[in-house]
């Protein structure tokens, strides 16, 4: 199955029921798939005026106890911020996915990995973090994206599954879980209407005094060191090699290919995969900053997750980058040389 | 003792913060007398928006949301379409629902969702502290047009209405005032009829109630009052500009 199409067949089956998009390549593929298979499963397709809309629509869907999603693409993503700061702030679930691609403006419709400061950061106004899930493969896509509906509900939070172009435009096969859809947890903070209830339910993120409002901030800060404690995900190859490549998405793909040359090279390369960007997996860098001789960490953007990875290794090894931009994608030779490059001596920032 | 007057049971007791002689507390009065009579406060969902009337989820007594600015009709979307038994009602001023939020209005007007607007046009942003508003009147004095709005180099005052009744999904569309009691019973009527074409499923309605702002007018509330009947009201025509089965009026 094609990504984008896969992750939405998932989220039908994770029990998401409302869907709101706008459509930009290279995730259109995802809305028109919502738009074929959700009156079917018994829920709402909107085609909206805009993704700021959409974002807005799914705050409304997720508010009255729907499982709700959006996707886009990276200058869709960055209108859909107001809404995702929002969801944050009220404490509403909602699933955002964001197929990147180069940037910035325009930008290209080729793969990138360029949003990962915005994804990570919050990108919109105020101190607040979603999870971020990035799938290393289509089969991992389905999964993340049912996860991604868990844990939306389970924190009451928005979870960014952060794909790219290659991900949503390439097939892989998959398998589906069996089973019938979840069923799902009761939302007795939902606003649904108040029958049986003696008190309305408000959904909101206006604290107008500061010591509320911080009070409020303080109470989400709780719930993202919650996440940082519980919802860690990483994949480590080769625990016992020398230097480390730190990769995601699609270019986790591409330092897999690489590896594999590197062990008729004579040089013993392992991998950190993060599959949580947000919370960033530190603990995956701690397992093996003892005995790596360096970092080497490849993105598809000029440099954004190596701060993380700078930040976890806090200068105990050298950690290289090397990266390729607007839609340009790295090859395994490229990684390969700059390997190379370290273990002469001669590494330095590409 | 007979009772003949009380607080509508869709009302909480929280005192309004408003202005004296703001209208927004009037209106709220006739949003929840609407949900009483119809018997739909057990069912209702209110989007507050952002502007004076920010804190309403504080003032009805059913589930509400606070939206982001202008995009109420968007939230009031996810809810109706998630919860097609909800009656489900936005309350937006003019800043709000004629500026920042004009495509979310439009869209959800032409897509027929089955949501009541209530459209507070008090020519002017109110919580900001009195800038020029998409409907503030040419030569009207604001923060941002110091010298009177000139239609040349400002623009002109857009009316809600008269627009949105040229859109197949809109089924009520009307405009009300409350600067006088005959016109808050109106006012009422409009409101009623608003919410009973969603709950009889026709569509999209919206009711613009034309409003003062005696704080940012710097007027006295009867001033202000009287500047809506003289000013605003022939720029503002009232009436219903949409009725189900009679297409524009
Ligand atoms: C995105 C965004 N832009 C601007 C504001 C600031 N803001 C708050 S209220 C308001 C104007 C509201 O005016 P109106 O909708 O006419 O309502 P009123 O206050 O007059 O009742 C503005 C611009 C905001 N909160 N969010
Ligand atoms: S500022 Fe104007 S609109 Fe706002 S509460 Fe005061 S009088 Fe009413």
């Amino acid at each position: 199955m094609k990504g984008n199409e896969a992750i939405a067949e998932a989220a039908i089956r994770a029990g998401c029921r409302f869907y709101a998009g706008y459509p930009i390549t290279p995730q259109n593929e995802l809305c028109e798939y919502m738009a074929r298979r959700m009156p079917e499963a018994g829920g709402t397709f909107i085609q909206s005026e805009s993704e700021i809309a959409a974002i807005n629509m799914v705050y409304g869907a997720g508010s009255a106890g729907a499982r709700a999603m959006t996707s886009s693409s990276s200058p869709g993503i960055s209108l859909k911020q107001e809404g995702i700061s929002y969801l944050a702030g009220a404490e509403v679930p909602g699933v955002i996915v964001n197929m990147v691609r180069g940037g910035p403006g325009l930008g290209s419709i080729q793969p990138a990995q360029s949003d990962y400061f915005q994804a990570t950061r919050g990108g919109g106004h105020g101190d607040y973090r979603t999870i971020v899930l990035g799938p290393g493969g289509i089969q991992e896509a389905v999964e993340l994206t049912m996860l991604a509906f868990d844990l939306a509900d389970r924190y009451r939070n928005p979870v960014v599954v952060l794909g790219d172009g290659m991900m949503g435009q390439m097939m892989e096969p998959v398998r589906f879980p069996e089973g019938p859809p979840p069923s799902l947890s009761p939302k007795p903070w939902a606003t649904t209407g108040t029958p049986g209830r003696d008190r309305p339910n408000i959904i909101n993120s206006l604290y107008i005094e500061a010591e509320a409002c911080e009070r409020h901030n303080q109470h989400l800060l709780q719930k993202y060191r919650e996440m940082e404690l519980r919802e860690v995900r990483y994949e480590l190859v080769d625990p016992e090699a020398e230097y480390f490549l730190v990769a995601y998405g699609t270019s986790s793909r591409i330092c897999r290919a690489a590896m594999a040359r590197a062990v008729a090279d004579g040089l013993r390369v392992g991998m950190v995969r993060p599959i949580t960007l947000w919370p960033f997996p530190r603990a995956a860098i701690e397992r093996v900053v003892g005995r790596a001789r360096a970092f080497l960490t490849v993105e598809m953007s000029a440099g954004q997750m190596v701060e993380d990875v700078r930040l976890a290794v806090e200068g105990r090894r050298p950690v290289y980058f090397f990266g390729r931009t607007g839609g340009a994608v790295p090859t395994p030779q490229e990684v390969m040389d700059c390997l190379k490059m370290i273990r002469e001596g001669r590494g330095g920032e590409w | 003792m007979q009772r003949i007057f009380s607080r509508p049971q869709a009302l909480t007791g929280v005192p309004f913060h408003y202005c004296p002689g703001c209208p927004h507390g009037i209106v709220h009065r006739l949003v929840a007398e609407c949900l009483d009579e119809q018997g739909v406060r057990e069912r209702a969902v209110g989007i507050a928006p952002v502007g004076c009337a920010v804190f309403a989820y504080n003032y009805f007594n059913c589930d509400m949301i606070q939206a982001a600015h202008g995009r109420a009709p968007a939230v009031a979307t996810g809810v109706k379409r998630s919860r097609p038994d909800a009656v489900v009602f936005t309350y937006q001023g003019d800043g709000d629902l004629a500026a920042i939020g004009t495509a979310e209005i439009i869209h959800a007007a032409t897509r027929g969702e089955r949501i009541t607007v209530v459209f507070i046009n008090n020519a002017i942003y109110g919580m900001t502290g009195g800038q020029m508003a998409p409907t503030t009147l040419v030569g009207q004095e604001t923060t941002t047009t110091p010298r009177g709005r000139d239609a040349s180099y400002h623009g002109h005052p857009v009316r809600i209405p008269e627009m949105l009744a040229l859109l197949d999904g809109a089924a009520y569309v009307a405009r009300v005032s409350v600067h006088a009691p005959g016109h808050v019973n109106r006012a009422r009527r409009a409101l009623r009829r608003a919410f009973e074409v969603q709950l009889s499923n026709q569509g999209f309605s919206l009711v613009e109630v034309v409003s003062s702002c005696p704080t940012n007018w710097g007027m006295t509330p009867v001033e202000a009052l009287r500047w809506v009947e003289q000013h605003m009201l022939p720029y503002y025509r009232l009436g219903e500009f949409k009725v189900p089965g009679h297409g524009e009026a």
